[in-house]
């Protein structure tokens, strides 16, 4: 157990891969993904720190522990009818984890702490691959460290919250053009870096229980901005021209946002094998319109990339059969709305709508701690798609295709109770 | 637990087998088809154009975007195998013989406090590709630069021995032996598919002479042929059906291309013929020399013996009238009783070469070089007075025509468009004859002039600026050669039926910056 923990923490510093809506990675607890991530009507672990935290107080035990990583095996091809060009992403894991924990004050209060990694992106194409002057790869992560707070207001009514720290490191690597090359033919290449960005926000929800089956739940996490300000840009492989930029770094200040996410639903526990869970969610990606890279340097221009992303719902629905004594089944479907609109699919976040489909289960080893496996395939449809804001010598030159995309990920975790 | 960690990676690699498909994959041929065609063995024959020669140099970057690899990676789609080139050791570009460097370096364009420097020059570095160093092939671009149609089947063009007099230093590198001809080398590959864009050397090293050479129009004998020469049609003929006999032997199909003019390439556009920009005053002053000069052949003729109205009427085309603004150059020509001082203006068509010193253009080159001893003779005659003969030779000798090397006059531009329109119904009946692909070059390199549109740009026949021609003036851009390549492939889907998608030419790269010049 502990080689597997350690093994785990070393996963945690690898970074995650998107596979929903634009750079949100929907894997905060091995429970709730394994019935289509829905839970913020559902109280059965302390995962419920992330997806509402007002619910916290309804756990029974002194101290709850959920911990667990997934994997993301995802997996995009892209490919141009027009040109014969095709492309795919590398193999390269992505490994979210979460780490949530509740403690029961009294009664009416309990004390939370949820450690997760909601947001994050890892593609990796091809270098030099036909797209390469929009990304050749990108790999961005934030952790969440949420405190938080459950009070019980009445039998039938809780409010949860409070603050979240949020730490956040990007690296984005792009070629200047679609041409440009350095004097022994390499492509000149850009690369950003920044890390330990921070900033913070705050989560706020309530849990209204009219009778014992039926928890009505409500979370909202705010809107964070990662300002990335004095990061590293090292221009690579231009030549040596007064014409062009020169190798080197410079600082840059860009702006990525992690939206706010509203979420409402139910669960409903039809007896005492069946629980069925409902969450609508709305994720407010309209706050992502451009990413703007700001170089220190005065000879290199401002790096302006439209996003123009749309606000977007995700629908999850998922059940719970508790098969023995120590032994839950859970199954799970969701669909998730892409925020990318038509005209700005970039690469970097190849995205369209998703379904996706999860299992899983948890087995009580003991009285206390149980084990949690969650599997979930994400299906993406064929999509022909363009991204129409790349400018060159005052002129659009969209880059489109066909994309075709899959994810699957595996996921282990613990509940430990005392 | 431990147990179970062990097949972890059984699991994950099932994961990474489970790729997801699209429902007509490209990677998997399952678009594109090769119609009546055969791609798995393609030969491309031809010269530094086949090559992916620029920047007046071979170099690596260029031949990865010659038109033939270009055209290879589309029929890798339907079944296209393996295409070796001979690739240079660098992206210098230069030869070396012997440890000699023979050829320079790629043309860059350089610059200063952010503005280009122009002319290009070459790169600096050393060189590593050695002629003698020979190269393991069969290659499947077998492109020579500086080829003519005839050296294609001339024995011992592959012999280093012979370089630069009798061989090519760029076959040398990879002819199967000293007497392999280029034809042998490429037949004995057995192509499936062919492309053979011959010819344009035929004549463009008469043009880039400034037609310093001969029109060997009549002489059949290739052997008696100088560099700089024009090919007599009827041997280009007899070569080129040698060269197609050769190659449709085992192949399904093949491209042929036709030979541009030459006033479509920068080299000969860039330069206008009436760049003498003058003032007035400067108009005025030069009319008045030519005046001069026609008075002074008059009165020389006169004292010859020729009848007063006879040397008025000869002299008279020496009187040329300047006007403010641009004006044509004046050129030599030959000497000949019609025009026995051997120099006129310039005519609308007739072309300067890029080669040209255009510094001294602007100093006298193409009008006179007015020296004080001149214009005190013209002082003279103004005053009514009358020069004495060595005063009137003065004159005459300040006359300062363009050199024949650094233009093309009128009869060359004609005795290249008669071997040329001769040259290219050969191809075309060649190509018709044999149910060959055919690509209007010819054409293509017009519409180029005129500029074709792309997303992102328009690609036009400008030097340094236009994107279609490389530093040399000559020879294409990478951008250049995805337009033949996709020309290549829109005549092959019409001869073989097949389905070839096009390139697109915005992601080719056009000219090269650098400040590493000497």
């Amino acid at each position: 157990m502990k080689n597997f923990l350690i093994s785990g923490l070393l996963l945690m510093l690898a970074s995650a891969t998107a596979y929903a809506g634009g750079y949100r990675v929907a894997a905060q607890g091995q429970r709730a993904l394994a019935m289509g991530h829905a839970g913020v009507g559902v109280v059965n672990s302390a995962e419920t720190a992330f997806f509402n935290p007002s619910g916290l107080v309804y756990l029974e035990d002194k101290l709850t522990v959920s911990a667990g990583v997934t994997g993301v095996f995802s997996n995009v091809k892209w490919q141009n009818r027009s040109t014969g060009q095709f492309a795919e992403t590398q193999q390269d894991p992505g490994t979210p984890f979460y780490f949530h924990a509740a403690y029961k004050v009294n009664e009416w209060l309990s004390l939370g702490l949820s450690v997760s990694t909601p947001y994050g992106s890892s593609v990796e194409w091809e270098r030099n691959w036909p797209g390469s002057h929009l990304v050749n790869d990108i790999d961005l992560s934030a952790i969440y460290i949420q405190p938080l707070v459950s009070l019980k207001l009445s039998e039938h009514f809780s409010i949860g919250g409070g603050p979240i720290f949020v730490t956040g490191n990007v690296n984005f690597n792009r070629n200047a053009n679609r041409t440009l090359t350095d004097e022994q033919g390499n492509r000149s290449n850009i690369t950003i870096d920044d890390s330990g960005v921070t900033n913070t926000g705050w989560s706020a929800s309530f849990m209204f229980t009219p009778v014992e089956e039926l928890r009505i739940g409500f979370n909202y996490r705010s809107e964070i901005l990662l300002n990335a300000e004095g990061g590293e840009a090292t221009f690579s492989n231009f030549p040596n021209s007064t014409l062009t930029p020169q190798n080197g770094t410079t600082g840059f200040d860009a702006t990525l946002p992690l939206p706010a996410e509203l979420t409402m639903g139910f669960a409903y526990q039809l007896n005492e094998k069946w629980l069925f869970a409902f969450d609508y969610q709305r994720a407010f990606w309209d706050v992502y319109n451009s990413l703007d890279i700001d170089f220190a340097d005065p000879n290199v221009a401002t790096s302006v990339n439209p996003r123009n992303y749309k606000n977007a719902s995700i629908y999850r629905m998922g059940a719970q059969y508790q098969a023995t004594d120590n032994l839950q089944l859970r199954v799970g479907y969701y669909f998730d709305e892409s925020p990318v609109q038509a005209g700005f699919f970039a690469p970097e976040t190849p995205r369209n709508d998703a379904n996706g489909y999860t299992a899983g289960l948890s087995f009580q080893v003991s009285e206390k701690f149980a084990i949690d496996a969650s599997f979930l395939y994400v299906r993406f449809q064929e999509v022909d798609a363009s991204y129409d804001s790349y400018v060159e010598n005052g002129q659009a030159v969209p880059f489109s295709g066909t994309y075709k995309s899959n994810a699957f990920l595996p996921g282990l975790g613990v509940t430990y109770k005392l | 637990m431990k147990n179970y960690i062990k097949y972890l990676p059984f699991l994950a690699f099932g994961l990474f087998a489970c790729e997801p498909e699209f429902d007509d994959s490209i990677e998997d041929n399952e678009v594109y088809t090769a119609g009546e065609a055969d791609f798995s063995n393609y030969v491309a024959l031809g010269n530094s154009l086949t090559a992916g020669f620029a920047d007046n140099a071979l170099y690596i970057q260029g031949q990865e975007n010659s038109y033939p690899n270009i055209l290879s990676g589309q029929f890798a789609l339907v079944g296209g195998g393996e295409f070796e080139q001979p690739l240079m050791a660098d992206n210098l570009g230069g030869l070396k013989l012997g440890g000699n460097q023979i050829t320079n370096n790629r043309l860059v364009l350089s610059s200063n406090a952010g503005q280009p420097v122009i002319p290009p020059s070459p790169i600096a570095g050393d060189p590593q590709t050695e002629v003698t160093n020979k190269l393991n092939g069969p290659f499947n671009n077998m492109g020579v630069p500086g080829a003519k149609s005839f050296h294609l089947v001339a024995s011992g063009y592959g012999n280093a021995a012979g370089v630069p007099q009798q061989a090519n230093p760029y076959f040398a590198r990879f002819s199967s032996s000293d007497n392999a001809t280029i034809i042998e080398d490429a037949a004995a590959q057995s192509p499936s598919f062919f492309t053979l864009w011959i010819g344009n050397n035929d004549i463009l090293g008469y043009a880039t002479s400034g037609g310093t050479g001969v029109d060997q129009t009549g002489n059949l004998d290739p052997s008696t042929y100088a560099s700089n020469d024009i090919t007599d049609p009827n041997v280009f003929a007899g070569v080129y059906s040698q060269l197609i006999d050769g190659l449709i032997a085992s192949a399904s199909g093949g491209v042929v291309y036709n030979i541009p003019d030459v006033t479509d390439i920068p080299f000969f556009t860039t330069v206008p013929n009436n760049a003498l920009e003058i003032d007035a005053t400067t108009a005025a002053n030069l009319t008045g020399f030519f005046q001069a000069v026609a008075g002074i052949f008059t009165q020389g003729l006169i004292q010859q013996g020729v009848p007063p109205e006879q040397a008025q009427a000869l002299a008279a085309q020496y009187a040329i009238p300047f006007t403010e603004g641009p004006n044509r150059f004046i050129i030599e020509v030959p000497v000949t009783q019609e025009n026995p001082l051997g120099f006129r203006q310039m005519q609308e068509n007739e072309l300067l070469l890029l080669t040209i010193d255009q510094a001294a253009l602007g100093q006298g080159y193409g009008s006179v070089a007015l020296t004080p001893e001149v214009q005190q003779v013209l002082g003279i005659l103004q005053q009514g007075g009358t020069p004495t003969p060595e005063q009137g030779q003065l004159v005459l000798n300040a006359v300062n025509p363009i050199e024949d090397q650094d233009a093309l006059d009128t009869a060359e531009l004609q005795a290249i468009s008669t071997a040329r329109t001769s040259y290219n119904s050969t191809i075309q009946g060649l190509a018709q004859a044999n149910g060959l692909a055919f690509v209007d070059a010819d054409g293509l390199l017009q519409n180029v002039a005129q500029g074709i549109s792309f997303p992102g740009g328009i690609v036009t026949s400008d030097f340094v600026s236009g994107g279609g021609f490389s530093l040399d003036g000559v020879h294409l851009t990478p951008r250049g050669y995805a337009l033949v390549a996709n020309e290549t492939l829109r005549a092959i889907n019409m001869t073989y039926g097949s389905d070839l998608p096009e390139v697109n030419i915005g992601a080719y790269g056009t000219i090269n910056f650098s400040d590493n010049v000497n």
